[in-house]
């Protein structure tokens, strides 16, 4: 597949492709029936009343009815969906504006702490959320005492410990893609600055590891229920479990529209990186080697 | 590309030529750069698991005292260990072989193609989103009411068991849909780093495809299986919320009975205990994944050059 030469090659090589190209075909197919069954049946279950099995369309209805006094029992769900929205802005803002410039900076001026940096970001893998809850319950008891007080939203503090090896592993691989030494040396010596370095430097050259990054950061706080229910907080999914006991089936909907509109949101994001980074620069020579054809790409600055 | 192994641009940064003095002065600036990223984590991730480590040794009184652990010694938490322990062990198993088939499939596709984003797209939210959804797309499917169960009523006259989802083995099922995911993102870059020279390499010699995955790419990978296994054995192993949402009537899992405790406000006793079981999680996955450390060393051998 790499080497055009090939393709000349005996009938033999050919079939031989050929059949794995059909296997390859196979597995592919029945993995994705497999792994798109269960989000079909939350559709299903969502529009057929269980009963009689007749199509129903009222969970949906519901749903774009929106926030109404007239469904009461779906006051949570609105709340709990604000409260995630919120969280997954703070914590984006609070583990990019954390963990970039410590991980620019040990780059830089401490490579020495590169080891410990990577230990306590990949950390919170080898403890549990339901560890961490345990441990994180007097911090949060201190924090509603402070002026901050118990407002679901100060999870985003708890819920950048869970992303932090997932938000690393992104920025990571993209910053080892680029020449950081030079590129900031480069800056220097043109007379930029610290923050100067980190925002029109760095912030551009990792544009897809920053997305990659912002976006599993959004996956994991919009699915995160441990920590809320634990810590006996509203957020989307304690509101969900809740609102299934008494109707499962705008529960199953908004599953549904979760799922589908976070994949969907994923695959866009991922389309566009890889179209940007085709556009700016010829393809590169090794297709398969990651972030080698996300080089630096100004233009549309 | 073979001469790139030697880390250029390392060498001459962090060395400036400077007098003791100046140099100490860079060390603390250096130093201060990185305070507000280790006070952040040293309030939300160190202080909460010292709090788990010390409060488990320690009595109601406060005093030092191993009684928390030995009132926690009792069949009943051997019980939930080990539940918890096989069923990760299980699911991990199928998790690393249905996903490092899928995985190798979609490696064998281009970067590019649809179908690959697609399917990476959809194994990354499933692997992250798991939880509460997950456990209403199960009962959807296989529940009383489910699809599936209606289908195969229908045309196979099968009765699925009505209690299958609160059953070990429906959590097995369940468990396994997040699983596989997982494998796929953490196995195919690795997959994705095979570079096709090895291949040919391994043609110009004269080796077939066999032995080019038994001599070649599979010690290669080989730790990276071992590793993605343990991850994922340490995934099921902490995870809490779809069999939460699936079985509240018992407390199988560990992560069970941790809430359990935590939530029971009659017996104060029971705070302790929820931190020893805490800790015994800690002991589990800090196991698990310092292997698979130790493991991703080994296969970074590999893979360095070609970052």
């Amino acid at each position: 597949m790499t080497a055009p030469t090939l393709t000349g090659g005996t009938s033999h090589a050919g079939r031989a492709r050929r059949r794995q190209a059909v296997l390859r075909r196979t597995v592919l197919s029945v993995g994705t029936v497999a792994m798109l069954v269960p989000v079909v049946a939350l559709l299903e279950y969502s529009v057929r009343f269980p009963l009689t099995g007749a199509v129903d369309l009222s969970a949906w209805r519901k749903i774009v009815a929106g926030r109404t006094t007239e469904y009461q029992s779906l006051a949570p769900l609105w709340s709990g969906l604000t409260s995630s929205l919120v969280m997954c802005a703070l914590t984006v803002a609070i583990m990019l504006g954390l963990l970039l410039p410590t991980m620019v900076w040990v780059r830089l001026r401490a490579p020495r702490a590169a080891r410990t940096l990577e230990l306590v970001c990949l950390l919170p893998l080898s403890i549990p959320a339901v560890v961490l809850v345990v441990g994180l319950a007097p911090v949060y008891r201190f924090i509603a005492g402070t002026p901050l007080g118990s407002s679901t939203v100060w999870l985003s503090f708890a819920y950048v410990i869970l992303v932090l090896p997932f938000a690393f592993r992104a920025l990571d691989a993209g910053l080892r893609a680029i020449d950081l030494v030079t590129l900031a040396e480069a800056a220097r010596t043109l007379g930029g600055g610290w923050s100067r370095i980190l925002l029109r430097v760095v912030v551009p050259n990792l544009r897809p590891a920053i997305v990659s990054s912002s976006f599993v950061t959004v996956a994991v706080v919009l699915g995160e229920f441990t920590v809320a229910r634990l810590l006996a907080r509203e957020n989307l999914q304690t509101a969900l479990f809740q609102v299934n006991l008494s109707d499962s089936q705008v529960a199953a909907a908004m599953a549904f529209v979760l799922l589908t509109g976070t994949t969907a949101l994923l695959v866009t994001l991922e389309l566009l990186a890889t179209r940007t980074a085709r556009t700016a620069r010829p393809r590169s020579a090794e297709p398969s080697r990651p972030g080698v054809g996300r080089e630096p790409r100004g233009a549309r600055r | 590309m073979v001469t790139a192994t030697v880390p250029v641009g390392r060498a001459h940064t962090a060395r400036p030529a400077a007098p003791a003095r100046g140099r100490a002065v860079a060390r603390l600036r250096a130093g201060a750069g990185l305070a507000p990223f280790f006070g952040y984590t040293a309030v939300f991730l160190l202080l909460p698991t010292l709090i788990v480590v010390d409060g488990a040794f320690r009595g109601a009184d406060g005093a030092l005292t191993l009684d928390g652990l030995r009132d926690a010694a009792t069949a009943r938490t051997a019980q939930v260990f080990w539940t918890s322990t096989w069923l990760s062990a299980v699911t991990a198993a199928i998790g690393t072989v249905v996903g490092g088939v899928l995985a190798y499939a979609l490696s064998t596709a281009p970067v590019t193609s649809v179908p690959r984003k697609v399917l990476t797209g959809f194994s990354s939210v499933l692997a992250q989103f798991g939880g509460v959804m997950l456990a209403f797309a199960f009962i959807a499917t296989l529940g009383t009411n489910g699809m599936v169960t209606r289908l195969v009523y229908e045309q196979l006259g099968l009765q699925v068991p009505p209690d299958l989802l609160s059953s070990m083995t429906g959590l097995v099922v369940v468990y396994a849909y997040f699983q596989v995911p997982l494998m796929i993102i953490v196995f195919l870059p690795a997959l994705d780093r095979l570079r096709p020279q090895w291949r040919e390499a391994t043609a110009v010699m004269g080796g077939t495809t066999a032995q080019f995955w038994r001599r070649v790419a599979g010690p290669i990978l080989l730790p990276q299986v071992l590793g993605a296994f343990l991850l994922l054995f340490a995934n099921a192993f902490s995870a809490f919320a779809t069999a939460a949402a699936l079985i509240s009537q018992q407390t199988v899992l560990v992560p069970m009975a941790i809430e359990s405790a935590i939530r029971n406000e009659n017996n104060t006793g029971m705070d302790s205990y929820a931190q020893v079981l805490a800790l015994g999680m800690v002991v589990v996955v800090a196991l698990v994944m310092g292997a698979h450390a130790l493991l991703l060393r080994r296969a970074a051998r590999w893979t360095k050059d070609a970052r």
